[in-house]
């Protein structure tokens, strides 16, 4: 499999999904619409000519000032062919939302809640997006660009009741 | 088949409602047989787990949220962090992935002498699961011998780097430093000794009774389940998966070694324990070819050439102008890889870690992310444990062998 021939396979079966495709140091990116995602996922995974079985990795990228300012990336490799594939979704700023592929491969499950907890994009059908890394009651998405490093305010003995009074949970 | 991976809430909100004949059992944050601050949720029947939660997070450090605002050789000493027990497997990750950013060309000898070191990584980080195992199985005694030989490894590792731990030994453009001269008679003696250390571990459990009643059969994993999770490293082989990023996609020259990638069959705790201790003489071997090739090669190139990423010799700057500006744009501003962004994964002792980074033309990463293999792993957790006992549960953990600090990152 090399990537002209994936490129112009997926754009036969699929020929509305695909906006673009960049290929770099010999690595294929596709860049898709998000209603077309789950299904392509789907049609790469079951053909028997493709076979992209293995769901690698699954991340989110915040593109703070372009639009769209959000874009969910999965790598996908083929175990029979040796071959990998990155597909790129774009998503908007205000209720980043896209299909879960948690149905299609279970080890999307942390990683999408993952991607959820630190970026905030909503992954529709996942079984269970709540948060993972960061703690239940944390306010805002840290791997944001527009959340400060640093932002956290460091408790001392001195000063941490005054702290702790500020939190969510003190209000509980 | 959906194969499930609960929540804690999810497991907790029933038995809280009243709602359940089954018992929760809480287990960690802080225990010793969880090899790191993880948390799981356990629903018992009477000693049978019924389901089970892992609830992580605990050391989360926002590690790649930090390499954002780090120049890309700086960002270096943060990936020791992660698998704090394969440090120079992270360096070498994360370096391998900025350099194919860059288009960046790495001089042969400083490839082998990658190769090596990671190769002597794997061993030591397999024998700390090794001794883990053991110990949570309560073989007292192969816990001492493993530390004893993994001392030996990190003596050499403080040999190159100064540090025997957190390495950051493996730069962008190559290797910090030259290695030292008794670099070579150290690993040569090491490498002479190793196999006959691994025949002595393998002495006290291959064939013992107790040690083959308490893994054959304990957390079996099918090949198609081990997929859907997205098990890597000795865990998908396992199964009887083939499956080796080294042999797959190689990179650094792995294509040029000579070695076999060791499988099993049933995907059992037995299973992992045998394809590791396979892997350990695998490495032994690949360790033995890379020494034999950097016998052949005069000293000197460990970095590249390319001044525009590597900093020049320190004599060079004394009576070179062009040298002392390279010197200072690189330890001020750093360099600034080309507009994009790139994937590139390594097998790690651990199985299958990948490194995303994007771009954006500056001196600092715009984005960086690990798939990071014990964070994947753990969720097959529950699907192996449900309906063994508690005690097995103990010794799966071990056999999945996860390193917390790289769960959370």
């Amino acid at each position: 499999m090399d990537n002209p021939t994936l490129l112009s396979r997926i754009r036969a079966r699929f020929p509305q999904a695909v906006r673009s495709s960049t290929e770099f140091r010999g690595a294929l990116s596709i860049d898709l619409h998000a209603d077309a995602y789950a299904d392509l996922v789907t049609w790469l995974r079951d053909e028997p000519t493709l076979r992209y079985d293995f769901l690698e990795n699954i991340c989110g990228v915040d593109y703070l000032g372009r639009t769209p300012r959000f874009e969910v990336v999965a790598h996908l490799v083929s175990m029979q062919h040796l071959h990998r594939v990155c597909l790129k979704v774009g998503l908007p700023e205000h209720n980043p939302t896209i299909a879960s592929l948690t149905p299609l491969f279970a080890t999307a499950n942390y990683q999408e809640r993952e991607t959820y907890d630190l970026l905030g994009i909503i992954f529709t059908g996942h079984p269970s997006l709540t948060r993972i890394l960061m703690p239940d009651d944390w306010i805002g998405h840290p791997q944001r660009k527009d959340h400060p490093l640093g932002d956290e305010e460091v408790a001392f003995t001195f000063n941490q009741e005054q702290i702790y009074a500020r939190k969510p949970f003190a209000r509980e | 088949m959906m194969l499930q991976v609960p929540t804690p809430q999810e497991i907790t909100a029933p038995a809280l409602a009243g709602q359940s004949e089954t018992m929760v059992l809480n287990i960690g944050p802080h225990h010793p047989s969880t090899h790191g601050v993880l948390r799981l949720v356990v629903e018992l029947d009477g000693e049978i787990v019924v389901n089970l939660a892992p609830d992580v997070g605990f050391l989360h450090t926002g590690i790649e949220k930090t390499m954002e605002s780090k120049t890309y050789q700086k960002a270096v000493v943060l990936t020791d962090r992660m698998d704090y027990l394969a440090p120079l497997s992270n360096n070498f990750c994360y370096a391998l992935t900025v350099e194919q950013l860059m288009g960046v060309e790495i001089p042969q000898r400083a490839q082998v002498i990658r190769v090596l070191l990671v190769e002597l990584q794997r061993i030591s980080s397999h024998l700390v699961w090794l001794g883990t195992h053991a110990l949570d199985l309560a073989a007292m005694s192969v816990f001492l011998y493993a530390m004893r030989e993994r001392e030996q490894i990190l003596d050499i590792f403080e040999l190159v780097s100064g540090a025997r731990m957190m390495t950051s030994y493996i730069r962008v453009g190559g290797l910090a430093y030259e290695l030292p001269a008794e670099f070579m008679p150290t690993v040569d003696t090491f490498l002479q000794r190793m196999p006959s250390h691994i025949d002595e571990y393998e002495s006290l459990l291959t064939g013992n009774p107790l040690w083959l009643e308490r893994t054959v059969g304990v957390g079996v994993v099918d090949a198609d389940a081990a997929m859907a999770f997205g098990l890597t490293g000795a865990n998908l082989r396992a199964t009887g998966i083939p499956y080796d990023v080294r042999k797959a996609l190689p990179y650094s020259g792995y294509e040029t070694y000579d070695f076999e990638i060791p499988i099993g069959k049933r995907g059992d705790n037995y299973d992992r324990y045998r394809v590791r201790m396979a892997e350990m003489r695998q490495s032994v071997r690949i360790a033995r070819q890379a020494w034999e090739r950097l016998r052949e090669m005069p000293p000197g190139d460990y970095m590249t050439r390319d001044r525009k990423v590597a900093p020049p010799p320190k004599e060079e700057i004394t009576h070179s102008m062009e040298s002392l500006i390279h010197h200072f744009k690189l330890w001020t501003e750093g360099f600034k890889p080309p507009r994009g962004d790139t994937y590139l994964s390594i097998e790690s002792p651990r199985g299958i870690l990948g490194c995303y980074i994007v771009s954006d033309g500056g001196p600092k990463p715009w984005r960086v992310h690990f798939r990071s293999p014990s964070f994947i792993n753990l969720q097959a957790l529950s699907h192996m444990s449900r309906g063994r006992m508690v005690a097995d549960l103990i010794a799966l953990i071990a056999s999945l062998d996860p390193v917390l600090g790289e769960v959370d990152r």
